[in-house]
């Protein structure tokens, strides 16, 4: 009987505490910088596409709802010929973004994805890709690499040494 | 055996290993670098450190070199000690400090031993903080890139390429700490066996470049264990698809064939499976529309076998259900082979020489174990590259053997054995048409045409057993030749004589049989090789069908002739007159095949077959050695199926009573037995259709096996149900048994620790020893007790005619393959066509180099520029066989030369 009373008590003090739900989607949601939501594929400084297309995020991905092809330019630049996100499977664990040797993939404040036919949860490239560096400006895979892919010639990366000279020794 | 305690546990090894084989065979995890089970020790990277202590009492111990280390019994050392440990890691740390930061975009990522390894170390935080080196790249030819900032100069490549595959234009230059692994300039990598530097290479600087046009990780490949289709060897391979595309071949370790190595042609040849070139879709000609469905096609093909008189003919390169079920289809006087006559005769010689069970023919194994070794006309270097590479083996090793008896070294001390030997070579003789890039490790070479071959062959036959006719007419030079030769095979302990098919002369089978018995007879183990045409050559001469010569002649009376042929462009072994006169013959013509080529063309009714990697089959090898190809891939083009499933359902279709199942590869495989008991063991390649371990299927697809639910969902979300195969016990998941699975039926190498390809070592019985459970494959044939039947029949020495020319064949390791050649590097090495003639004969008729020459033959003249060989013999000219475009030739036939002056 006591607890009975405490319980309406405590319901009925809550009608004068600040409101926690809001009017969505009038009002919106203030999300931190960090939250697990869409999934995008973002650009270097350059303008170039940061993924690689090294299928790490793939082999991380629990549920497998990661599919792409690797593909080279001319240069000998990888990046994806496809690359496929089934949203329907994706639990936004951000496994993908931790994997992600080049900051390709991040996942941003953004959960408002809904739609009315499951097929539509199916993102290509096209719907991944954004014309931004995300949440790492200025960071180039290709600067660090060794390997030149275009972006820069051997030896003019960032803590490279100048490419060796094989016929030092001859006289 | 000696007993060494390993952290004090105690354990059985075998004698005459090093400490790193020992703990490799143990199953204990190692790390090494610079070792390889194919190429011994030189203690280069240091990483494989160990502590061996002095006795039971000795706490200290020191580290040492366990690869540069025999066993000894009692011996007591240490894997797990910290301070090997830590020395271990140290190295890693080292190594990696000028490694560049480019795992996301080298293709060796997932399959790298330098990643297993570092991890393995636990070097896992980069402390040094300073520069890297870097290097240029070299452009290496269309087949193999080269990203040399990769590199730990474990100096594997080298060894690999110069020591063991005797290659030249790879080395090392510069040094301390900028050497450079490479070649002098630029250029295409001139060794056949380069595709290996890819496996061999701990690391990502040579890769493959072909894998790099579709690039996929090896755990998110769908594999399969198959068997090459380019040459007779057999050698084991795993190809591995993904998206529906065939995307690389790798080795698979099969101690008794092929080992650790391909060739490039087998490695890089795959690339026809995705050809544009396919068939996909059933044809029926002449037909407003040609194309039509599964069951169009076999009410169509009813109404053109029933009431017909059949003909089938098989073919070299499919397998053997496919060829059995055409013969089950047609029967067996109706069932032809498909080549001309004069190749029959001399695959039925080969057949009748093993079956008759008098001599022993050697595995691949056995070539790299013998003494001495005769090539007896058979140019093995382009028409059986890894048996070019065991037999250098075999030379290399008897001079190894024959050092180590004198200087107590063991076999695995790779740099000091070569110290040892300096130049000492084994006995080789290579007898051929043409000088090869193997004659100088020869002890003997001789260029001479194939009946002076055969007579040479005769003559050391007679040397060895006086009971045998003398060669009449001989030459010195032949005599002496002959001597040479067979004191060298009368030493030997282990003789290996090679030849084949590819002179197009049965003197040669006789020569070399002659020889081999009258070695064997002198109480040795001597072995008789042949090298066949094609994949199942074998298979189907063991089939003993008729040529295509008899079915030209058999079709002459018969009206409503229907004609099945199986993979088979009969244009490249028929010269096209005869083809064209058959299938004027024909009524009907009813082709299967993978690819278009003109003998499609021709098809009334034209089937898509399936290739290798997209269905099962039985090959057998030179050696008779039968072997499973699974299914690396459903297509999803649900028309492309084995040929052997079309051809049953032929079958089916015309008899009432056909329950309309199909058949499993296994129960074609109890039939042909019963059929054919030539064939006995045959179904015991592998495993049956319903075999399971515990329950489980073995997955071609490996535990990361990536994509699952976004690799279909561009066409539907819903994802399938897994595809399913009931004819073998491989699945199409993940899921399933993890174990280790029967030999026959490896999908991939892959070990706890061990994602590169290295981790075979964990699937041996030991370091560089067969297969757990044994060797997949099942000799058909073995020696026996049967006395030899020799040859009378000695051929008259060579002689030139004037103004005429005996027609060989000239093969060509890239380019005279029919399905390599769509792959774009390999047409890219390939020849132009040509005509050789030696130079005494261009002079005579006053021709330069590349001048125009026509040929007539078959009534046909070809044009083509002239190739002036000094050391081709007189009176013989060479054509490149089997050149895409190229029409096959009248092999061994005198033809005609003229001139056209421009």
């Amino acid at each position: 009987m006591i607890s009975h009373l405490r319980t309406m008590w405590l319901v009925f003090i809550h009608l004068f505490k600040k409101k926690v739900t809001i009017e969505y989607p009038e009002q919106r949601v203030a999300l931190p910088p960090r939250w697990r939501g869409r999934i995008v594929l973002t650009k270097d400084p350059d303008g170039g596409e940061r993924c690689v297309g090294c299928y790490l995020c793939a082999a991380a991905c629990p549920v497998d709802c990661i599919a792409l092809q690797a593909t080279e330019t001319e240069e000998g630049r990888r990046y994806p010929e496809f690359f496929r996100i089934n949203f329907s499977r994706c639990i936004f664990c951000g496994y993908c973004e931790e994997a992600c040797p080049t900051y390709a993939i991040q996942l941003i404040p953004d959960f408002e994805m809904a739609e009315y036919k499951r097929q539509d949860l199916v993102y290509e490239k096209e719907d991944l890709l954004i014309d931004s560096q995300g949440k790492y400006p200025g960071y180039n895979f290709y600067n660090v690499a060794g390997l030149d892919a275009g972006v820069k010639e051997k030896g003019k990366g960032k803590d490279e040494e100048k490419p060796v000279d094989v016929k030092s020794l001859l006289p | 055996m000696p007993t060494i305690y390993i952290d004090n546990k105690p354990f059985d090894v075998k004698a005459g290993k090093n400490l790193l084989e020992a703990c490799l065979s143990l199953g204990l995890d190692l790390p090494y670098f610079c070792w390889h089970p194919a190429m011994g020790s030189i203690g280069a990277c240091r990483q494989c450190a160990i502590k061996v202590f002095k006795d039971e009492e000795d706490t200290r111990g020191r580290i040492m070199m366990s690869c540069m280390e025999g066993v000894k019994d009692g011996m007591r050392i240490s894997v797990e000690d910290d301070a090997a440990k830590a020395f271990r890691a140290q190295v890693v740390e080292w190594l990696m400090t000028n490694h560049p930061h480019d795992c996301p975009v080298c293709d060796e990522g997932g399959s790298c031993h330098l990643q297993d390894i570092t991890v393995m170390t636990g070097h896992n935080y980069r402390r040094y903080e300073f520069k890297k080196r870097t290097y240029p790249n070299q452009y290496l030819g269309p087949l193999i890139n080269h990203e040399m900032n990769r590199c730990i100069q474990c100096y594997r490549c080298v060894r690999y390429y110069r020591d063991y595959a005797g290659g030249k234009d790879l080395n090392v230059f510069a040094a301390h700490n900028h050497v450079y692994f490479g070649r002098e300039k630029d250029g295409v990598l001139q060794s056949p066996f380069s595709g290996n530097l890819v496996e061999v290479c701990p690391t990502g600087v040579f890769t493959d470049k072909t894998l790099k046009e579709h690039y996929t990780r090896k755990w998110d490949l769908t594999n399969a264990p198959t068997v090459c289709q380019h040459c007779s060897l057999g050698c084991n391979t795993i190809s591995g698809e993904r998206y529906g595309k065939l995307r690389n071949v790798v080795n698979r370790y099969n101690s008794e064939v092929n080992g650790y190595f391909l060739c490039d042609k087998g490695r890089f040849g795959y690339e026809f499976v995705n050809s544009e070139n396919r068939i996909t879709q059933p044809l029926i000609r002449n037909r407003t529309i040609e194309a039509a469905g599964h069951d169009a096609v076999m009410q169509h093909v009813r109404t053109l076998v029933s009431g017909h008189t059949l003909i089938g003919i098989g073919s070299p390169r499919a397998s053997l259900e496919s060829n059995f079920t055409l013969m089950e289809l047609v029967g067996k006087e109706n069932f032809y082979q498909g080549i001309t006559d004069d190749l029959v005769y001399i695959e039925q010689k080969i057949v009748d020489i093993l079956q008759s069970g008098t001599i022993h023919t050697p595995s691949l194994k056995e070539i790299e174990q013998a003494d001495a070794v005769l090539v007896l006309g058979e140019d093995i270097w382009n028409t059986a590259p890894v048996m070019a590479l065991a037999v250098r083996q075999s030379v290399m090793k008897t001079a190894a053997t024959h050092s180590t008896e004198q200087v107590p070294l063991p076999a695995w001390h790779d740099n000091a054995v070569k110290e040892l030997m300096q130049e000492d070579k084994g006995f080789l003789a290579n007898i051929t048409l043409l000088p090869s890039p193997f004659d100088e490790i020869s002890t003997v070479t001789m260029n001479a045409a194939p009946d002076d071959i055969a007579r040479l062959g005769f003559a050391i036959a007679h040397i060895l057993n006086p009971s045998l006719p003398e060669v009449p007419n001989a030459s010195e030079a032949l005599i002496n030749h002959a001597t040479n030769i067979s004191k060298a095979l009368q030493q030997a302990k282990h003789p290996v004589i090679i030849t084949g098919t590819s002179c197009w002369s049965n003197a040669l089978i006789r020569a070399a049989f002659d020889i081999a018995a009258a070695l064997d007879m002198n109480e040795k183990k001597a072995g008789l090789a042949f090298v066949m045409q094609e994949s199942n050559s074998m298979g189907l001469a063991m089939m003993r069908a008729s040529s295509f010569d008899r079915v030209v002649a058999n079709v002459r009376n018969a009206a409503n002739v229907t004609a099945i042929i199986l993979e088979n462009d009969l244009y490249r072994y028929i010269p096209a007159g005869e083809v064209d006169a058959f299938f004027s013959r024909c009524k009907n013509i009813i082709v299967l095949d993978t690819l278009h080529n003109r003998t499609t063309e021709k098809a009334h009714v034209l089937i898509p077959a399936a290739t290798f990697a997209e269905g099962d089959g039985t090959f057998v090898n030179n050696e008779a050695r039968a072997q499973r190809s699974s299914q690396v891939f459903m297509p999803a083009n649900k028309e492309i199926k084995e040929s052997f499933k079309w051809l049953s359902d032929i079958k089916s279709s015309m008899t009432i009573t056909a329950n309309g199942h199909d058949k499993h590869p296994d129960d074609l495989m109890l039939a042909l037995e019963s059929k054919l008991p030539q064939f006995a063991g045959v179904s015991r390649v592998a495993p049956p259709h319903d075999y399971r371990v515990h329950g489980a299927r073995i997955p071609r697809e490996s535990h990361r096996y990536s994509g699952r639910t976004a690799m279909l969902a561009n066409m539907t979300v819903s994802e399938p149900q897994p595809l399913q195969d009931d004819d073998s016990s491989l699945s199409y998941t993940m899921e399933g048994y993890r174990g280790m699975p029967p030999s026959p039926l490896i999908p991939f190498f892959w070990a706890p620790g061990w994602n590169s390809c290295q981790s075979v070592n964990k699937y041996q019985q030991e370091t560089g020893g067969s297969l757990k459970g044994g060797d997949p494959g099942v000799r058909l044939f073995e020696q026996t007790t049967a006395a030899p039947v020799f040859s009378k029949d000695i051929p008259d020495a060579y002689t030139p005619r004037p103004g005429k020319w005996m027609l060989l064949p000239q093969y060509h390791l890239f380019g005279s393959g029919e399905l390599s050649v769509y792959t774009k590097g390999i047409a890219s090495l390939s020849p132009e066509p040509y005509i050789s003639l030696s130079k005494r004969d261009a002079e005579m008729s006053r021709l330069n180099n590349g001048d125009p020459v026509n040929v007539k033959t078959n009534g046909k003249t070809y044009a083509f520029p002239l190739s002036v060989n000094e050391s081709l013999p007189d009176g013989i000219m060479l054509l490149p066989a089997g050149l895409t475009g190229l029409e096959a030739q009248d092999w061994g036939a005198w033809v005609n030369i003229s001139t056209v002056i421009v």
